[in-house]
């Protein structure tokens, strides 16, 4: 789906008028922002599920959206970095609303794995990471609003154009992008959850193999929640 | 819920009190700040919005300085067990430490204002006083919830004083933005300019949102 993507992107859609060839990089950069953001919200609702619920399967999901969407959030700095030097003339334009924006919400989720590696006790290690999704999954849209509100818009308005004036070709191709990048998340997310559960299971079949004491041994450093 | 909040809001008084340990050190902290952005910035007497940013990020840091404190006794002595054990409403623990932050802030920008007047303000301090209190009470009340959360967040962490900045800072950045936003028409030369008024509606709707998210998640902090 992506590759199809990209072919369109590179094949289908005519260049922009005013930005030329540098305006595809449009169809990397606004849907990974896009499902980078909604990857935190939903890290926020499934850490309220186990908060409600209990069940480290919710821990684990909350984890795994939150690990993506950071990644996602990195590739979104960079492109969304190019693209400003490309257009704007500068690597970084403070006076631009959602890229400083983006900012603060990623240097908020770095925090996350700090938080998780300095609790000891799993159970406490969970829960408090749960809240913190939360706290920061609802910080999500209030920061956007806040400092959208500050600076005059600089920054294209991609939703309201898909909407209004964005030709069919553009839009069909950006739908596809969006779709694209969704579903290479949900891909993504489903793999990191397989192996993880593979590595648990693993790691507890070897311990019944081995005896119970060496644990340690065999666990390594990881911050990452245990079914 | 009311006598939980006044009697754990006794406690927090008389332990600062008796130890002094949090707002002594905010207030040397902040004069010492300004003393820096003295020297960092080479000038005498600011105005406008670079007076305005040296004031909030000093009250900024200085609140850090007190959320790295908030939770410490409780920690530390066992004050959560006890709290637990009490047949009282959990949220109450949320309330009185966020009223205490709150208060904290006040009894330092008490003295941390007038010494900025005196020694970098331009403009005099009274031009817009009673503007300024509203701005502050208004940022002070969206540290104390914000802060109160992360402390809370923070304290069962091994690096706590490493986590709460590295948290509050994202996290008070709408505030912090619609505070100097408000502030800076405030300390211009020559008379204050009108108080924005869509800036400081920012701030209050901010700092109600984080009250009801923080008494919504509060609770599962304190489980044990």
């Amino acid at each position: 789906m992506l590759t199809g993507a990209f072919a369109l992107v590179f094949f289908y859609a005519p260049d922009d008028a005013d930005q030329g060839f540098i305006q595809k990089i449009f169809y990397i950069h606004v849907p990974m922002a896009i499902v980078a953001l909604c990857g935190f919200m939903a890290g926020g609702v499934c850490a309220a599920m186990h908060l409600r619920t209990r069940e480290a399967k919710w821990d684990m999901r909350s984890y795994v959206a939150i690990h993506i969407s950071v990644i996602l959030a990195v590739g979104v700095l960079v492109t969304g970095s190019i693209w400003a030097r490309a257009s704007w003339g500068h690597w970084w334009v403070w006076g631009e609303p959602m890229l400083v924006s983006f900012l603060i919400v990623f240097l908020l989720y770095a925090t996350y794995w700090p938080l998780r590696f300095s609790i000891e006790d799993k159970e406490k290690q969970s829960r408090y990471a749960s809240v913190f999704a939360i706290v920061a999954g609802t910080f999500v849209p209030l920061n956007f609003t806040a400092i959208r509100m500050a600076q005059q818009y600089v920054h294209p308005q991609t939703l309201a154009t898909t909407t209004g004036g964005m030709p069919p070709k553009f839009a069909l191709t950006f739908v596809v992008a969006l779709t694209g990048m969704t579903l290479l998340f949900l891909t993504l997310c489903k793999y990191e959850m397989a192996s993880k559960h593979a590595t648990f299971r693993l790691r507890a079949l070897r311990r019944r193999l081995e005896g119970d004491d060496d644990e340690l041994m065999l666990g390594g450093r990881s911050a990452a929640p245990q079914l | 819920m009311r006598a939980t909040v006044a009697a754990l809001l006794a406690k927090e008084f008389t332990l600062e009190w008796r130890t002094r340990e949090s707002v002594p050190a905010m207030v040397l902290f902040s004069i010492a700040t300004y003393v820096v952005f003295h020297f960092g910035l080479d000038r005498d007497r600011v105005t406008g919005d670079i007076a305005s940013g040296i004031l909030w990020v000093t009250l900024l840091f200085a609140a850090i300085l007190g959320l790295n404190r908030l939770f410490v006794s409780e920690h530390e002595q066992g004050g959560f067990d006890g709290f637990l054990l009490a047949p009282v409403d959990r949220t109450a623990m949320l309330v009185a430490k966020a009223i205490t932050l709150f208060s904290f802030l006040c009894i330092v920008e008490l003295v941390a204002l007038p010494a900025f007047g005196l020694l970098l303000l331009g403009p005099p301090l009274t031009q817009a006083l009673p503007q300024l209190v509203l701005v502050l009470v208004l940022v002070n009340a969206g540290i104390a919830v914000v802060g109160t959360l992360v402390a809370g967040l923070a304290i069962q962490t091994r690096a706590r004083d490493l986590i709460v900045p590295l948290l509050a800072l994202p996290l008070l950045v709408p505030v912090m933005l619609g505070a100097a936003r408000s502030a800076t028409p405030l300390l211009r030369d020559g008379g204050a300019g009108a108080l924005p008024g869509n800036w400081i509606a920012i701030l209050a709707i901010y700092d109600l949102l984080f009250a009801l998210i923080a008494y919504a998640v509060f609770d599962f902090l304190l489980e044990d």
